[in-house]
């Protein structure tokens, strides 16, 4: 897998918002690859900025404060931090397409499904109305919508939670893009349609042939989906490693406590484990030292005083914390 | 839709009917009548009580109530003692006068809010947004009557661009293409100052809107397909900002009317809101009861238009 060229690089990416004059890191300074047909989950909970990040790689963050400040993100080997909006536009929806967490509001109220579909393909080929609304009606039935020929005329509200998702995930797919990239696209489904759709979406990355990056924070969803794993907490990674060692070998405290927080068919607890505390907001993060140290089981003086830094312990599976001295940046030299 | 339309038309009745009690009670309360003031001093006061009882002003108010009632079902407007004419003929008259100035100031309103709040709503808290905001605060509190007279000392005295009085050149015969350029002419000015005066609160209606919806999840999802930005702007968030504006067009029906009271009477332009005021000042009840009644009508089916409207641009709300 190493000697792939990869698809996408997002390295040393920090993104910040603009809050009462100071720029607050909502991502910062995180690192990772996607390799062709690869399917990475990224995993972390709420506020973790997880999707501030998928954000940044579509160049969809909130235009009036919210900002890439250094990184870059190499999508074939080219940087998109410096494009303009409308050498984004040529990749957004072609190269690259993006479904969203909640499909009840992702599509537009007043126009018609057809309208919605026929426009990624009318932005990105030449081809004529007719051929594209023949083609916008053969991609919703390869989603798995029977009606789609008298769907095109309706509009989302007519539609259920999980058929607008399809409808979503329809475009997406709609100029066979080499990256997906799926921002929770089944945390607002119920429980029985969220299987479908990932069956969908999994079905339809092998049949396309698309890597994925899948931002979840259901581990179940990972078991079932993901190649690799980047764990990420409050705006960094913490981990970075293929699906079997994170549930097997797992190395971050955070990760470990991510895991065991998981209820089992087969355990009698009567309480479950969680993680105490939440993620600091932005305005509170600490400035020193390790971001999980308030909340972690494991965590030593020094915690509070030394920056981890992401470190490989094995060859593919990269650890921030300094229980690894690969990831002590004193120590980590000497290894 | 149909049964829709007509369900709404059927409504209309029992509210015209309440309308038309208040609008009889009203012009029952004005102090004299068409006899006063009106006939020469010198006649007899016995022949002035004979004329009212012939008039059947004497009547109990139920009475003459029903008279007006009856008559105006069978489309019968009564006459008017003024103009010694059936107040049909007169409103039929000046009634396509009023409604091309409305127009007209409507159109003029659309226009200017459409660029104006699409600029700012594209463009917010810039300078451009300021100034735009700042002219529509500032034509909403110039009251009509004073905005109408410095237009006209403006546009007719010391320019001459426009005219600044009557509907329509002298010595024009009807029906012609000069004729109708004469009306669209003389009809211009007044219905900038009608336009303008309430263009601040579509603009902002629609630039608050246009702000508001560039941060919708279907903004999102147009600019993830790769939509170029004008686009989005034009058709994802437009067909939705534009839906408030609908509303308003309701309301404003009743607002234009108002104002083309004002207006018209400034301008001394041939129209209904004319004909209202200088009926009212001479006791003409026939007319004045006729014109207000036809403007409670004109409000509702103003409403009924907006409903119907917005049930074809906002597709959620369409009646099945």
């Amino acid at each position: 897998m190493s000697s792939q060229k990869p698809l996408l690089e997002v390295q040393n990416l920090h993104t910040g918002f603009n809050i009462e004059g100071e720029t607050h890191y909502a991502v910062k300074d995180v690192s990772f690859t996607v390799n062709p047909k690869e399917v990475v989950c990224i995993v972390g909970e709420s506020g973790c900025g997880k999707s501030v990040m998928s954000l940044s790689i579509m160049d969809l963050l909130p235009k009036h404060n919210g900002k890439i400040d250094k990184g870059h993100i190499l999508f074939k080997g080219n940087d998109l931090v410096p494009l303009t909006e409308e050498e984004m536009n040529q990749i957004r929806g072609k190269d690259i397409s993006m479904i969203f967490q909640e499909p009840m509001t992702a599509l537009n109220p007043v126009l018609t499904i057809g309208y919605q579909m026929d426009e990624v393909l009318f932005n990105h080929t030449d081809t004529r109305k007719e051929e594209i609304r023949k083609k916008s009606v053969q991609l919703l039935q390869q989603v798995g919508i029977s009606r789609a020929d008298q769907i095109v005329n309706e509009y989302p509200h007519q539609l259920s939670g999980g058929m607008r998702q399809r409808v979503m995930i329809a475009m997406a797919i709609a100029c066979q893009p080499q990256l997906l990239i799926a921002d929770e696209p089944t945390t607002a489904l119920d429980v029985t349609v969220q299987a479908q759709i990932l069956e969908l979406i999994t079905k339809i990355q092998e049949e396309v042939g698309m890597a994925m990056l899948l931002i979840t924070h259901d581990l179940g969803v990972v078991a079932e989906m993901a190649d690799r794993v980047v764990v990420m907490y409050a705006g960094q990674v913490v981990e970075d490693t293929d699906v079997d060692r994170l549930f097997y070998e797992p190395k971050h405290p955070y990760t470990k406590a991510l895991l065991d927080s998981i209820p089992r068919m087969d355990d009698h607890r009567e309480v479950l484990n969680t993680i105490r505390g939440i993620v600091p907001s932005l305005k509170n993060m600490p400035k020193q030292g390790c971001r999980f140290v308030d909340r972690c089981p494991s965590a030593m003086p020094e915690c509070t005083k030394i920056d981890p830094a992401l470190g490989e312990v094995d060859k593919g599976h990269s650890v921030r914390c300094i229980l690894y001295d690969a990831s002590h940046p004193e120590k980590k030299a000497e290894v | 839709m149909l049964l829709y339309t007509l369900r709404r038309i059927l409504i209309m009745i029992p509210i015209l009917f309440l309308v038309s009690i208040v609008v009889f009670s009203l012009a029952f309360a004005m102090p004299g009548d068409a006899l006063s003031g009106q006939i020469d001093p010198t006649q007899s006061p016995e022949y002035i009580e004979e004329m009212r009882e012939e008039l059947g002003l004497n009547d109990p108010v139920h009475i003459q109530y029903g008279r007006w009632v009856a008559g105006i079902v069978q489309w019968d407007f009564g006459r008017s003692v003024v103009h010694r004419m059936d107040v049909s003929a007169i409103i039929g008259e000046r009634l396509p006068n009023t409604i091309l100035l409305s127009a007209m100031s409507l159109i003029i309103t659309y226009i200017l809010a459409f660029f104006m709040g699409r600029y700012a709503g594209r463009n917010p808290y810039t300078k451009g947004d300021y100034t735009i905001q700042g002219i529509n605060y500032l034509m909403l509190a110039i009251p009509s009557f004073v905005a109408a007279l410095f237009a006209i000392f403006i546009f007719s005295f010391q320019f001459g661009l426009f005219p600044s009085t009557g509907s329509v050149g002298s010595g024009m015969t009807p029906g012609t293409f000069e004729f109708w350029m004469s009306k669209l002419y003389h009809t211009f000015l007044p219905a900038l100052v009608l336009g303008a005066l309430v263009t601040a609160s579509y603009t902002q209606f629609l630039r608050n809107d246009i702000i508001e919806s560039a941060q919708k999840d279907y903004v999102r999802t147009a600019r993830a397909k790769g939509t170029p930005e004008s686009e989005i702007y034009n058709k994802h968030i437009l067909r939705n900002s534009i839906i408030p504006i609908v509303t308003l067009f309701g309301f404003d029906i009743a607002s234009i009317i108002g104002g083309a009271v004002i207006i018209e009477t400034i301008f001394s332009y041939r129209g209904i809101g004319e004909l209202l005021i200088s009926s009212i000042e001479r006791r003409d009840s026939a007319v004045v009861l006729s014109v207000t009644l036809m403007l409670s009508v004109a409000t509702l089916v103003g409403n009924l238009l907006a409903d119907l409207l917005y049930g074809i641009i906002d597709p959620r709300i369409r009646v099945e």
